[in-house]
């Protein structure tokens, strides 16, 4: 035992951190600077706006709590799009399995009170509505899962399709059976959750809540279970060569279905956790765009949970500070999805990076995804 | 593609449009309601068969394109902004405006393809993610340039939408205009039918066409197939793979461009963030569907095209609906279908796709 900590162990440990982090914290300074290029051309002061971006993130302990706001779904839909990766899949649908997520724990949350006819303590009521949000989202990521494994529909398409199912369904649900039906409403949305279905926050005056520091505590819950157990390791094995775990005599079917309900468990409880702990309902549309962000998220975070962690208190602070930074210099919120694309591409094409700053040092490939055919 | 796909897609738009058929019976002949679903159909169709035919380009060249929905997204903003460039600023008048919105609609298209080309055959980045990088990245600068440009005080339109030039006019207007009402009795019989289509969707046709031809009856065709099949036989007797691939990736970036101006220059006069709404997608499931031909991708994207004819016809005809039938919220589930069709087709339930052998794999030398 006391080899493993020592301080050779340690320093090599550290050295492996700082690598696998250069070529991410490069690819978002890189996005930052041509980022600043497009401000600059469209008339903006990058430094000014960079500035307001930075102070509306992280320059205040308000500001740090918006940032830790936003940073919670981004955490869990980061994870799970990072989970479907290790299991050799894409799921580009957490937008889908969150908002299904939101409505059902919402559907909980409201509905079970009235329907049980008295009131439930909050250590039952607030499981119950995470837990049918987490189950909402884990079967909906189950039908590609299962629709790959047993029928070899792609799952990149299949998801993208139950993005839109689940958007009109929601839309369907907001503006009909589930829509709130107090008088001065005329918007899609639920009634309130009850009060016994509410995560409070951390402290009060500030909209930081316990969901973040659930989120930190899911994103090492992950990592566990991905590298301390036989499940995690059966997940990977698919994921690096779906013959080898064949042949090992994994039933490498039915760990897809998993993986993929894995992943939609954790989308579903960055919608439950938004409805239960933020925002108090679910209203047609807030979860636009959390896909995608997921998607650039666990590439940043190179798909582990502490990298996804970091990534998403980045992100976060960017849709955070952007509000400041449109206030301060008039530039729209909407440049940060164009810094965060770009993010992305240089992350993706780690290739540019490395050829930009000459980094010699050259990891192992991972195989992320596979073509139609696979 | 086989005669039981035909039969089963013929089949499937048979019975949509049965279904408006019996419903509007009560408000309209059926002559006239299966002659308006007709036309509707090619009509909406057409960004599904040009996205088609880009996913094809690419595809039978060997790179997997899930971008297309960005490409369009892209080139329906910059065809359009484009296109109001020249006809408020430069004062162009309508037409040309419209047309020089296309040009640059494909060129948009042709820019985004370029740079998935360089990420999946140059860096070798997988084609996935690169695809999803384009998609991000075309509603990132749309959504950010539509807002700053016109949402904005200080902006060059000072926080209004400016006046488009409107859209691309049909056959019939445009037969018309050329021989200055000389020929009343062709534009009388062109009018109202179903050919009187606007110029995207009747060039979309002539492209399903001419891409069968050249995929399969000329040496580029040829050359295209052997890099998307066999990428080491092709190099072996001397293609250039890595040319051949972005030269079909960019040409699929133009069908993708084309496909764009559908939205913004010939179907509405506006631009709206997110507008392309799936419809990129559908394009490439309506490819897998159809085999990788472009007859067949054409077929399923005219699927598609039908059952949204039908939800358009059905808002027309909906005091017709039968109570029962309203209480399903018809429009949802019928909103519903293409997304259903597409997941049903992936799955191999009504026959089995063979996509080109090297799709999706970078060719290392």
């Amino acid at each position: 035992m006391k080899d493993k900590f020592s301080i050779n162990v340690v320093w090599s440990w550290l050295r492996a951190a700082l690598n696998a982090m250069l070529v991410p914290v490069l690819a978002v300074f890189t996005a930052m600077v041509v980022g600043g290029i497009i401000i600059a051309m469209v008339g903006g002061n990058p430094f000014d706006a960079y500035l307001g971006l930075f102070q509306g993130a992280f320059g205040s302990a308000k500001a740090w709590s918006e940032t830790a706001v936003w940073a919670t779904p981004y955490i869990f839909a980061g994870l799970a799009v990072a989970v479907a990766f290790k299991g050799g899949l894409f799921n580009i649908g957490a937008e889908g399995q969150l908002a299904l997520g939101a409505v059902f724990s919402a559907w909980i949350g409201y509905s079970l009170p009235d329907a049980l006819g008295f009131d439930l303590p909050a250590i039952i009521h607030i499981p119950l509505a995470v837990g049918f949000g987490v189950l909402a989202g884990a079967l909906w990521a189950a039908i590609p899962g299962a629709l790959k494994a047993y029928m070899g529909g792609h799952e990149v398409i299949n998801t993208i399709m139950m993005n839109y199912i689940a958007l009109n369904l929601t839309s369907f649900l907001l503006n009909g059976a589930m829509k709130d039906p107090s008088p001065t409403n005329v918007i899609a949305r639920t009634p309130a959750i009850a009060l016994s279905a509410r995560i409070p926050p951390l402290m009060d005056g500030l909209r930081v809540h316990w969901g973040f520091f659930l989120a930190l505590v899911v994103a090492g819950l992950v990592w566990w279970v991905l590298w301390k157990t036989k499940v995690g390791f059966e997940i990977r094995t698919v994921g690096a060569n779906p013959d080898a775990a064949r042949y090992a005599g994994m039933d490498v079917k039915n760990i897809i279905v998993l993986t993929m309900a894995f992943s939609g468990m954790l989308a579903g409880l960055a919608g439950a956790i938004e409805v239960t702990a933020l925002n108090y309902r679910h209203e047609l549309g807030f979860s636009m765009g959390y896909g995608f962000d997921a998607i650039a998220i666990a590439l940043l975070g190179k798909t582990h949970p502490l990298g996804i962690v970091l990534a998403a208190i980045l992100f976060g602070g960017m849709r955070n500070g952007a509000t400041r930074m449109q206030f301060v210099t008039q530039i729209p919120t909407d440049v940060i999805s164009v810094i965060q694309a770009l993010v992305l591409l240089f992350v993706a094409a780690d290739a540019i990076i490395r050829y930009i700053y000459r980094i010699r040092t050259r990891e192992d490939r991972v195989v992320l995804t596979r073509g139609w055919g696979g | 593609m086989e005669l039981k796909r035909f039969g089963f897609i013929a089949a499937i738009i048979i019975v949509l449009f049965s279904v408006v058929v019996l419903i509007g019976s009560s408000q309209s002949s059926p002559l006239i309601i299966i002659g308006s679903m007709i036309a509707t159909t090619i009509a909406v169709a057409t960004p599904l068969t040009l996205g088609a035919l880009s996913g094809l380009y690419c595809e039978r060249a060997g790179v997997v394109n899930i971008g297309i929905e960005g490409m369009m997204l892209a080139a329906a903003f910059f065809g359009w902004l484009a296109s109001i460039y020249m006809n408020s600023i430069f004062g162009w008048a309508a037409l040309p405006s419209l047309i020089g919105g296309v040009f640059f609609a494909m060129l948009t298209g042709g820019l985004f393809a370029l740079l998935h080309a360089v990420l999946s055959v140059t860096f070798k980045v997988d084609q996935i993610i690169g695809g999803t990088v384009i998609n991000i990245l075309a509603i990132g600068i749309t959504g950010f340039l539509n807002r700053q440009m016109f949402f904005d005080k200080g902006s060059i339109f000072g926080g209004n939408v400016p006046h488009a030039p409107g859209t691309l006019p049909s056959l019939g207007k445009a037969i018309n205009s050329i021989c200055n009402g000389g020929c009343d009795g062709l534009v009388n019989s062109i009018s109202g039918s179903v050919i009187d289509q606007k110029p995207i969707a009747l060039l979309a046709i002539l492209l399903v066409i001419f891409t069968h031809y050249l995929l399969f009856y000329t040496r580029w065709g040829l050359r295209m197939r052997a890099v998307g099949e066999h990428p080491r036989a092709a190099d072996t007797v001397g293609i250039n793979v890595q040319r051949m691939r972005y030269a079909n990736v960019i040409i699929g970036g133009l069908m993708a461009g084309l496909g764009g101006a559908y939205f913004t220059l010939e179907s509405v006069p506006s631009f709206e963030p997110l507008m392309t709404n799936g419809r990129g997608f559908i394009a490439l499931a309506a490819m897998i569907f159809g085999n990788w031909t472009p007859f067949g991708a054409w077929a399923a994207a005219l699927v598609f095209g039908a059952s949204q004819a039908m939800q358009i016809n059905l808002q027309i005809f909906r005091e017709s609906i039968p109570p029962q039938l309203a209480v399903l919220q018809i429009s949802y589930v019928v909103g519903l279908t293409p997304y259903i069709l597409t997941m049903l087709i992936l799955t191999g339930i009504i026959g089995k796709t063979t996509p080109p052998a090297a799709d999706g794999q970078p060719y290392e030398k």
